[in-house]
């Protein structure tokens, strides 16, 4: 067992020579293979945040809703009535791209054991998906069988469990094909005097472990996670989780009726490290050590060193601490649902996580030196990268067809194409809460216990982020917030999931430090404190970094049960009418710059370049204060968010409900008609209306000092434009409405 | 009227089944454990969706063999209402209490859509509140509910008014003759993919499945009078 460590050792569980240095110091000796093993996994990047904790402490993490804020499995939100919501967002990029199927369905998996392990019963998953694009002309093949074999992942394993997958996004550039991100975040519902902690206490209480036996799979994976790939990445596939979601589903359901004993003082999910982190932080967080012994965790396999069952990332396991004298009725439960459930150690008072195997003593290591004295780094940064020219071509004033053109090839982009093909392989309405689904701007469920609903929005822009991280993260918190005043929610809290290249690199880590200040200053802005998150650094493969694609995921609440509007026509004959202005953000010669950050640069002129649109964060908050007043005051039919694609997009996709109604716009502009037509700038929404309610809608636009503009009616089968009474253009619905349909399906059988 | 909603490992729609009868039909509803011998003062029972025991070796191929199938078969056989969803259809098949099998959809991935339904058949305890000329808008959500059968079963079916849905305009899973649900020889035993129960609330969309509910009380009712 006593196998040499030395520095060499160290640096193959990637732990530099100054952090091996501080492990001896610290504990006076030359640390046991055990020891190192589990080291190297509580101070990766992955699990202990040494790159970016210094940053993630800009972030607001405190407000009025807020239980329980970072730091925990999940974080936690007042609901009202008594209830609370805990939920949060994770990645699994790494195994996804190894295995997409298993890396995708673990990714849920662990997020749902997150969420539960808190009490929570889980309502809700959604995700955030980017690939390589699936006609990419290199890499398309391989990029199709890592979408597949993600979707059907997330499906499986959602959909077996129980939990609705109501939204979420999906994006593509070639940045991700050898590096695709899977982020999924889940939502619970549960009482406020019901929330457990994963922390242990009191001296001489048992340790119990329950769940799937320990297997050698995800040997070392928070490891994985936290270093790029190179051309022996594909000899890690032995390295990823293999997912039993029925096995989850007992422990689901085992868990939330094993706390209803009471007998439960502490409880923690086996996720990243398994063993290791679920000890060392519920005997850090409770200040408290942990004795166990590793012959008494039930395991799947032979032989296994203790280096291995510390370390393995086996799947649907959970770690729990319960009152010394009813541990009785804790493994009762378990043993009706058919699961392990085995008392593996005590809670002590020395602070110690003491492993025991076959008698002797494998690790003694201070819990708080595992956790809370990880390695902290203020690494360099310098200017963030970037490879886009400020400058694009010359943009010549576009003609009537080539106008229609762009809006077609837009539509048809794996981007903005329907997503359906995806969202239909999920399981979206089980539990019957589901009263905005997925393609919506945000989801919705009923929260039949508390009598009200809650919105949830997803959403990233690498492509904004790779020209401005900074505002380019801004602008998705923007994104975010407008998609649920959409639907008439109010923001109440955030998480984020933060998707870099390697930190080590300066201009990489100053991507990481703006896009963090950015969602600091527009998260206070709109009142979104972040709860927890996730942060994946090291996306990258042969030194090539993605690029930067933070994600957030924000929750809104509402005050009934009904089911709002969506984001499509409903009746011919209303009014549109678009909140917020035609291009409030432009001046000057500052509009070519911007565009070329648009979707219809990157997809009609094949580049990118200058900067991210303009956001004035008051004129946002404004947009989102009338559009929640007007759709409170039911007096719109329909709200859609002017997004990817810009007006023209938006205007199409409103024409896409379950019966296609068309539209005949006009309006005037001095700016150039591209611009006009699929420039991006935010705090814009577009509505449909009955003629009888504008008097009200112009009235709460103007006492909020938000411009309103009045661009037509809706009605017939065709989209109709009337531009500067020069330009006329004329879309039949039924057509613009079959590319946008078919487009995704018909790229992934593309051969 | 009181339904008993059995609960296998790895059940998921049992909770929507319980939520539905009760507050959108104001019924009794009574969870059923699988381990358990007896079903209890139940007039009807409601199998409900979801992966049981894992749908491992093959969807309900394992639930067929569970303590609550011996008295759900004796509780069929002696006429009483039975209703299998999506899950609950596949394992009333496996266990013989409906013919036919439920295999992987024809383009072999899961699907969860909304889809219209018509009525086989208005002469059954579960399609009789049903309009003939009005499809319902029910829900799916399965990766396999293509409904199979050999042809001359299929005849038989057909011959005997069994089949209880059929899926209109789109068939989204490949089932053979458009079949969405079956009756048994009985006509007292309901298989279908959709989700009734999924459709009984109009905040969450449709409204339609409460039209078999309305039957299945409808003809309780009967029954009992007649008893009475």
């Amino acid at each position: 067992m006593q196998a040499e460590v030395d520095e060499r050792t160290a640096a193959e569980h990637g732990l530099t020579a100054e952090e091996y240095r501080r492990i001896t110091d610290r504990i006076g000796r030359v640390p046991t293979l055990t020891e190192l093993g589990i080291l190297s996994v509580m101070w990766s990047e992955h699990c202990s945040y040494k790159s970016s904790r210094l940053h993630l402490k800009k972030l607001p993490t405190r407000g009025e809703r807020i239980l329980v804020g970072p730091g925990e499995n999940a974080g936690i939100v007042d609901i009202g009535g008594g209830w609370a919501a805990a939920f949060k967002i994770e990645s699994h990029n790494h195994p996804s791209y190894i295995e997409p199927f298993q890396g995708a369905a673990t990714g849920v998996g662990g997020i749902l054991r997150d969420i539960f392990t808190m009490g929570a019963r889980p309502v809700a998953v959604l995700d955030a998906l980017r690939f390589g694009p699936p006609d990419d002309p290199e890499n398309g093949a391989a990029n199709r069988r890592i979408i597949r074999g993600v979707v059907e992942g997330i499906a499986h394993y959602g959909n077996c469990i129980g939990v609705p997958t109501i939204g979420g996004e999906c994006s593509f550039d070639p940045c991700f094909s050898a590096n695709p991100l899977v982020n999924v975040f889940a939502l619970g519902v549960f009482r406020q005097d019901s929330i457990f902690l994963g922390s242990a206490k009191g001296l001489g209480n048992p340790v119990i472990y329950v769940g799937a036996k320990t297997g050698r799979d995800g040997i070392q994976g928070a490891s994985m996670a936290s270093a790029e790939f190179d051309e022996d990445s594909e000899a890690k596939r032995p390295n990823v989780q293999v997912g039993d979601p029925f096995l989850e589903k007992l422990l689901l359901e085992a868990c939330l009726e094993a706390m209803r004993t009471g007998a439960i003082l502490g409880i923690q999910d086996m996720g990243a490290a398994g063993l290791t982190c679920s000890t060392a932080e519920m005997g850090g967080r409770g200040g408290v050590g942990i004795e166990i012994e590793l012959d008494r965790v039930p395991q799947r396999e032979s032989g296994m060193t203790p280096y291995e069952i510390m370390l393995s990332e086996s799947q649907e396991r959970m770690l729990l601490v319960a009152e010394r004298g009813r541990e009785g009725e804790v493994l009762a439960v378990f043993r009706k649902w058919g699961l392990d459930a085995v008392e593996i150690g005590t809670v002590t008072s020395d602070r110690l996580l003491r492993v025991k195997h076959g008698g002797s003593v494998v690790a003694e290591l201070d819990t708080g030196f595992l956790s809370d004295d990880a390695p902290l780094y203020d690494r360099p940064h310098s200017e963030p990268r970037r490879t886009a020219p400020l400058d694009g071509p010359v943009l010549s004033e576009p003609s009537a067809a080539d106008l229609l053109a762009g809006i077609e090839a837009l539509l048809a982009s794996p981007e903005l194409n329907s997503k359906r093909w995806i969202w239909e392989q999920y399981d979206h309405q089980v539990r019957t809460n589901t009263t905005s689904g997925p393609g919506a701007d945000a989801a919705v469920i009923r929260i039949k216990e508390a009598s009200v609903s809650l919105a949830m929005s997803l959403d990233g822009n690498s492509r904004y982020c790779a020209l401005d991280p900074r505002l380019g993260t801004q602008l998705i918190v923007a994104e975010c917030c407008r998609n649920l005043a959409t639907v008439g929610a109010t923001p109440i809290a955030a998480t984020n999931n933060l998707n870099f290249g390697n930190p080590e690199k300066p201009e990489i880590m100053a991507q990481l430090v703006e896009s963090i200040e950015g969602m600091a200053e527009a998260c206070r802005h709109f009142g979104t404190p972040i709860t927890g998150g996730n942060v994946s650094l090291y996306n990258e493969t042969l030194g090539e970094g993605i690029d930067p694609a933070p994600v957030l995921g924000i929750v809104g609440m509402l005050e009934h049960m009904a089911a709002p509007i969506g984001t499509c026509f409903t009746h011919a004959g209303d009014l549109v009418v678009l909140l917020g202005g035609l291009l409030p953000d432009c001046q000057g010669d500052e509009l070519p710059r911007r565009f070329g950050s648009s979707q219809y640069a990157k997809t009609l002129l094949g580049q990118t370049w200058g900067l991210p649109p303009t956001l004035n964060l008051e004129h946002e908050a404004g947009v989102h204060e009338a559009t929640r007043s007007i759709v409170r005051q039911n007096l719109a039919h329909s709200a859609h968010d002017v997004g990817s694609g810009g007006l023209a997009v938006a205007l199409a996709e409103c024409c896409f409900g379950p019966e296609p109604i068309g539209a005949t716009i006009a309006f005037d502009t001095n700016q150039p008609l591209l611009c006009a037509m699929f420039h991006e700038c935010p705090s814009r929404v577009l509505l449909s209306l009955p003629r009888a309610n504008i008097g009200e809608v112009v009235a709460i636009a103007a006492s909020l000092h938000v411009p309103l503009v009045e661009l037509g009616h809706t009605g017939g089968s065709t989209l109709t434009f009337g531009l500067n009474s020069t330009t006329r253009m004329e879309a039949p619905v039924a057509r613009l409405r079959r590319i946008w349909e078919s487009s995704f399906e018909a790229s992934l059988e593309a051969q | 009227m009181k339904f008993g909603v059995i609960i296998f490992p790895g059940s998921n729609c049992d909770h929507d089944a319980l939520y539905a009868l009760t507050h959108n039909l104001g019924q009794q509803a009574a969870e059923i454990w699988h381990e358990s011998e007896e079903l209890g003062d139940v007039d009807a029972v409601f199998v409900p969706g979801g992966f049981s025991y894992g749908d491992y070796l093959r969807c309900g191929a394992i639930a067929r063999f569970s303590p609550v199938i011996r008295s759900l078969r004796r509780f069929a056989d002696s006429g009483g209402l039975v209703i299998g969803v999506c899950n609950g259809f596949q394992i009333l098949c496996e266990a013989g209490l409906l013919d036919g099998a439920l295999i992987r959809n024809q383009d072999l991935r899961f699907v969860c859509r909304t889809v219209d339904l018509v009525p086989g058949t208005l002469d059954s305890a579960f399609t009789s509140a049903c309009q003939p000329d009005r499809p319902l808008r029910i829900p799916i959500a399965h990766g396999e509910g293509c409904f199979f059968a050999d042809k001359a079963t299929l005849d038989r079916i057909e011959a005997e008014d069994r089949v209880a849905f059929r899926y209109s305009g789109n068939n989204p899973n490949g089932s053979s003759r458009d079949i969405a649900g079956v009756l048994s020889e009985g006509r007292n035993v309901l298989g279908m993919m959709p989700h009734p129960e999924r459709a009984c609330d109009s905040a969450v969309g449709s409204t339609d499945g409460t039209a078999v509910f309305r039957s299945m009380i409808a003809a309780a009712g009967k029954s009992l009078r007649h008893a009475g």
